[in-house]
């Protein structure tokens, strides 16, 4: 192992490339889901978006990298994650809008139907090797290798930290991001400003979709980079719960994003120093932080500042 | 007049699910023709598969039973207002105190006895499970989706962390497994049949939550929360200990799943016990609208849907996952048919021709 030449400073440099890896899909997905939250409607669907995603996006990076060279066809395969997404999520964001139709129980037949959808027009992809997508090498200053390795950037992970201002000023500033926030929170005082409720919360889910596809690309086409039928692991519902743990705020969800990922690679970095016996227990960290933040943060008086209003609600 | 109106009233929450199936079956037929099978060979194999014969009825069944106890872990809380989605977790930590007894006790007690405690252990397991998210609910506000949710995350990873290291065993190698649990403590077959006992628990399980939901003052009180709180608390109603109740008894369910999973099917605890069978009980449950009864039905078909994934792969070159494609098709239909309830004018007072027109919504 390489990391056995830096000892113990293998653990936080694990723990850095780990993060800096692991967060682009929760940062995608999360920024997705806290778009959508944010008209009022939950979408769990996600996580069959993000395998949708992934496999679009493999499977067009493949076919395509023949013909217009394997850059295009990497950014080709993102594109069409994206527009995979929108529209599963244009069938979520429909359905899910019906009257007395849950959208908790839409998002999870958009799972079975998604992930179906994905490993239906998957299978043929499991095998090649599609070209990824090219990385920065932010770490071309050290001489250690573990380093460079480590520092090696995606772009998926610079978009989404550009998109993070971009959200944080549409919900503030602009007229769209007012639409998006009165629905969430009052649908009856948007209602009454003359703003469809459908259409805002259509966008909101169909553009969040769009997010999630492209996170779906950064797993297979970034990390790890492979097309197969389990890749997505839950991301897509961890980051629902990680949009509660930023409370709906496109800034805490990047700082939440590494967090996770970083808490995601506590595992494999402490076991890379031989301390393996309580990998599954360090997986599980995340999910016992959401939790306990969760425990903290709640009361039984209020609800969590900071939710939209209308979520959770039926209409 | 009255007993029409009564009639055709009963008449919609069972045509409209049919309607939305049968809507199902065509748009998964124009699906199959995109990809090139024929659609009606398709479903004739699915049918067979599914129905067509004794055997394959008992292949339905056997994945029926699972279903039959997941779902109620997320019908019993509907009922009470709370949308609970952590079965897979309750059916894991289920499967775990299943093992940890039947390990425990297996060597000294006779094996029906052991049986009986390892049933015990993963209905108080999963209770306690879902207990914990709505006591979260009840004391602190927490919404009970997103925190049962994680406790299905921290369930497997609990569940890996055992079978990784203090109950693993060394002689099993194709996976890191438990030790497996004394055959005297396996739960058999249904006499004549390859259908486990597990079967008859979901079946009981199933008429006691109705039973207990709709013909008791305690479903009664719990209904009545999950209409009005407010309202509850003002006729002096115990909300809180309405709500642990109901978490625990659906818990207790989905953990019973569990031990039928570890005690019937793979005699030891291992990954293999996250096999989706709580997420589909969630999709389950709402389909049924939350009725014990109806979620029989429900897990029926759903089981005849999972039983067909090998014949598609081996009869008509479809992957696996066709089935989940045809299983999310029919689910997202009949979520749709909930918006439709009142809208046909056969359902109501007035008279009207055949049943026909559903179909066609």
């Amino acid at each position: 192992m390489a990391t056995e030449a830096l000892g113990w400073w293998g653990v936080p440099l694990g723990i850095l490339a780990g993060t800096l890896r692991g967060s682009v899909p929760f940062l995608l997905v999360s920024l997705g889901e806290c778009l959508t939250e944010k008209s009022g409607k939950i979408n769990l669907g996600l996580e069959g978006t993000l395998l949708m995603g992934a496999m679009s996006a493999y499977a067009v990076s493949y076919l395509s990298s023949g013909i217009v060279g394997p850059t295009l066809a990497s950014w080709l395969g993102v594109l069409t994650a994206g527009i995979a997404g929108m529209g599963l999520g244009a069938i979520h964001g429909w359905l899910a809008q019906q009257p007395r139709v849950n959208d908790v129980a839409v998002g999870i037949a958009m799972i079975i139907f998604g992930g179906g959808l994905a490993n239906f027009f998957g299978k043929p992809f499991i095998q090649p090797q599609a070209p990824q997508l090219p990385t920065l090498a932010a770490g071309g200053w050290s001489s250690l290798s573990q380093v460079q390795s480590a520092l090696q950037i995606s772009p998926l992970f610079l978009l989404g930290v550009a998109i993070v201002p971009l959200m944080s000023w549409f919900f503030k500033s602009t007229r769209w991001g007012l639409y998006v926030r009165a629905v969430g929170d009052s649908p009856d005082a948007a209602l009454a400003m003359g703003i469809s409720i459908f259409w805002v919360r259509m966008a909101s889910i169909v553009a969040g979709s769009f997010l999630a596809g492209i996170g779906g690309a950064s797993l297979s086409l970034f990390y790890p980079g492979v097309w197969t039928e389990r890749i997505s692991s839950g991301q897509g519902l961890m980051a629902v719960a990680l949009v509660i743990f930023a409370r709906w705020q496109p800034w805490q969800c990047l700082w939440a994003s590494l967090l996770f990922g970083g808490a995601q690679a506590l595992g494999p970095a402490f076991q890379s120093v031989g301390i393996d016996s309580y990998y599954y227990l360090f997986n599980a960290a995340p999910y016992i932080l959401t939790l306990l933040i969760m425990i903290v943060t709640c009361s039984p008086k209020r609800t969590l500042t900071g939710a939209p209003g209308a979520l959770g609600q039926s209409d | 007049m009255a007993s029409t109106t009564t009639w055709r009233r009963s008449l919609e929450p069972v045509a409209l699910p049919m309607g939305a199936v049968l809507s199902a079956l065509v748009i998964f037929g124009v699906f199959c023709a995109l990809v090139g099978a024929n659609p009606l060979a398709v479903y004739a194999s699915i049918y067979r598969a599914a129905f067509g014969s004794w055997s394959a009825w008992q292949n339905t069944l056997l994945r029926a039973s699972p279903l039959m106890l997941t779902a109620l872990c997320t019908a019993l809380p509907a009922r009470l207002g709370l949308v609970i989605i952590g079965n897979e977790g309750a059916l894991v930590i289920g499967g775990l105190a299943a093992v940890l007894v039947g390990l425990a006790l297996g060597p000294s007690l006779p094996g029906g006895l052991v049986l009986l405690a390892m049933a015990l252990g993963s209905l108080v397991a999963g209770g306690l499970w879902i207990v914990v998210a709505g006591a979260l609910r009840h004391y602190r506000g927490v919404n009970e989706t997103i925190s049962s949710l994680l406790l299905n995350y921290v369930a497997i990873a609990l569940m890996n962390h055992l079978v990784q290291g203090p109950l693993r065993d060394p002689a099993f190698v194709s996976k890191p497994s438990s030790f497996e649990i004394a055959p005297a403590a396996w739960l058999g077959n249904l006499p004549d049949t390859r259908v486990h006992w597990g079967l008859i628990y979901g079946l009981v399980a199933s008429v006691l939550a109705y039973i207990l939901m709709q013909r008791t003052t305690f479903g009664f009180a719990a209904r009545t929360a999950g209409g009005n709180v407010r309202a509850a608390r003002i006729a002096g109603l115990p909300v809180g200990k309405l709500t642990l109740a109901v978490c625990f008894l659906a818990g207790s369910c989905a953990g019973l799943a569990g031990m039928v999973e570890v005690a019937a099917v793979q005699k030891r605890l291992n990954e293999s016990i996250v096999s989706s069978y709580g997420y589909a009980g969630i999709l389950v449950a709402f389909v049924a609208r939350h009725n014990p009864l109806a979620t029989v039905l429900v897990s029926v078909l759903l089981g005849g849907i999972l039983a067909s994934g090998g014949i598609l792969q081996r009869s008509h070159n479809l992957p696996d996952a066709t089935v989940m494609v045809f299983q999310g098709i029919v689910f997202l239909c009949v979520l749709y048919s909930e918006s439709l309830y009142g809208r046909f004018k056969v359902f109501q007072e007035r008279e009207g021709q055949a049943e026909g027109a559903v179909v066609a919504g």
